[in-house]
């Protein structure tokens, strides 16, 4: 007899995590299937850890979470060819019982929160590939097909947290496949280094940590960011960009992370750390313009497998954990009020979003993409205009400052015109209101 | 700073249960792959598995896949490259991520 649940979960991310504990917590009936040999095992993030949605869901998380630090200083810069502006914020009010944002290795998190799951009797199996959908003869997803000998499951309601590929909802038809200027490639390293010298190279004590996120010549005029974190006992460094650049064929990733590595202000933090795993994921960077059908008869989509990516603030992992708290919520009311997991009911996960900060933040940022992808000149002549215009600010050689101002005024007109600098001044403003 | 980057050391770090003889993706149609202008999957594969050929076509080596699903964004209009992902345990399996 094939094995019937209240709902299956496919993956164990973030937003799979969030879904599976949610059911499971309110006693439903719920497995969770994970192709890897261990939670984890195919998942990558950069990472960091938004403390406040998984808080959400796990109250004490911080009682056993394997956090790496917590973040008490965020660094943005502006990388030149050899040289960098930025800006810092530090904040000693960051060492608090509870703080916000903490490094992690993704891994260690994936497999906590799967023992989670599983104190609570929520059931996991992994090494376990879905390979299709189970659709009744109105269409209505009543299962899924596994690679398993007799791997038919049945059950009401089908959550799909497959992460960023989202083959599933491709093969269905419940999607199409990501356009390349709507998914980045990120390929990153970990490396590991004596925690001492990560303390005294960021000016940081015990676990505090310090997160870089890098724009600039380091993306070779591609659309693109990259970041360097500091973990307890290692850093990870990683760059990504638009597939729709990459594609172009002039910068293979790896080449593009390795010359990141050798960047003169990012070499001396680096030095002497040994790597240990070479990393690439691919990351939903469409916003709200390239958010598929999040629900249907029987089925709903969660996570990266429904783009839920704010590129703008480099998060992601908590629009994952919201996304799949609220589609497990929706199964749970639901349930409760004995109505079926028809695609009328299931608009209540909808619903459910659109009130959050999950889609009223990517909606504000809705242009941002667009904007970003054609016009290259925020990821080339920019870097180049402003790093140059401080190195010529800061150096002192009698020239007189008013014609210091001229010249750096004139460099910017010279390669945007007055016009394209006011364009693009609009353009900022459009991408982020 | 313009050095050789060896793909090969850094996958060399990781860790993968191979599938002996069932890759995960599959080149439909060679005679496409050797008509391709641009061969962008042989830039783009972050782990390096496609390489052009002495015979003007691709060859396609899926051992070190990171199974990121880059090939398949970049080859969509032409539909060539079929992707799956590999059996239940099998692939990269990342010890950090």
């Amino acid at each position: 007899m094939v094995e019937k649940f209240d709902a299956i979960v496919i993956g164990a991310g973030p937003s799979g995590n969030a879904a599976t504990y949610t059911l499971a917590k309110q006693g439903l009936k719920v497995l969770q299937l994970e192709r890897g040999e261990y939670p984890g095992a195919k998942n990558v993030q950069g990472g960091i850890l938004y403390a406040h949605e998984l808080e959400k869901i796990i109250p004490d998380f911080r009682d056993d979470c394997p956090t790496e630090r917590h973040i008490i200083e965020q660094r943005i810069w502006l990388l030149g060819d050899d040289n960098y502006i930025g800006t810092n914020y530090r904040s000693e009010a960051y060492n608090t019982d509870a703080p916000n944002r903490y490094t992690i290795i993704r891994a260690n998190i994936d497999k906590w929160f799967s023992e989670k799951i599983r104190a609570i009797g929520g059931l996991q199996i992994c090494e376990t590939t879905v390979t299709e959908l189970i659709r009744d003869a109105s269409g209505k997803v009543i299962g899924v097909r596994t690679d398993r000998e007799g791997g038919e499951i049945l059950a009401d309601v089908v959550i799909m947290a497959d992460g960023v590929n989202a083959l599933l909802a491709k093969r269905t038809g419940f999607q199409k496949e990501a356009a390349p200027e709507n998914v980045a490639l990120a390929v990153k390293e970990i490396l590991f280094i004596d925690p001492e010298l990560i303390q005294q190279r960021f000016g940081i004590k015990d676990d505090e940590g310090v997160v870089i996120e890098i724009m600039g010549k380091v993306t070779k005029g591609m659309v693109g960011t990259a970041f360097l974190y500091t973990n307890k006992e290692s850093l990870t460094i990683g760059i990504g960009c638009l597939i729709s650049d990459f594609k172009k064929g002039e910068c293979p990733p790896y080449k593009m992370l390795e010359d990141l590595k050798n960047h003169p202000v990012i070499k001396p933090l680096i030095e002497g750390a040994e790597m240990k795993e070479y990393c690439a994921h691919m990351i939903p960077e469409g916003g709200f313009k390239a958010i598929p059908q999040l629900y249907g008869d029987g089925w709903m989509v969660v996570g990266d497998a429904a783009h839920f990516n704010n590129a703008a603030h480099r998060e992601g992992s908590n629009l994952a954990m919201a996304s799949g708290r609220m589609a497990a919520e929706t199964v749970i009311e639901l349930k409760a009020a004995g109505k079926d997991f028809g695609a009328g009911n299931l608009a209540t996960y909808k619903k459910k979003l659109d009130e959050s900060f999950v889609i009223k933040d990517l909606k504000k940022y809705r242009e941002l993409p667009g904007i970003m992808h054609s016009n290259k000149q925020f990821f080339g002549a920019y870097p180049d205009e402003i790093t140059q215009a401080a190195h010529n600010w800061f150096t002192v050689d009698s020239v007189d400052k008013r014609t210091k101002e001229k010249d750096i005024l004139k460099a910017f007109v010279k390669r945007r015109s007055v016009f394209g600098l006011v364009g693009d001044a609009i353009k900022l403003v459009r991408a982020m209101r | 700073m313009n050095m050789m980057v060896k793909i090969e050391e850094k996958l060399y770090q990781n860790r993968y249960i191979v599938d002996e003889n069932r890759p995960h993706i599959r080149i439909k149609d060679e005679a496409h792959c050797a008509a391709c202008t641009s061969k962008a999957c042989t830039v783009c594969c972050p782990a390096g598995c496609y390489s052009t050929n002495e015979a003007g076509g691709v060859t396609l080596a899926t051992d070190g896949c990171l199974e990121c699903g880059t090939c398949r964004v970049i080859c969509q209009d032409s539909g060539n490259i079929e992707w799956d992902y590999p059996r239940g345990g099998y692939g990269i399996s990342y010890k950090f991520g």
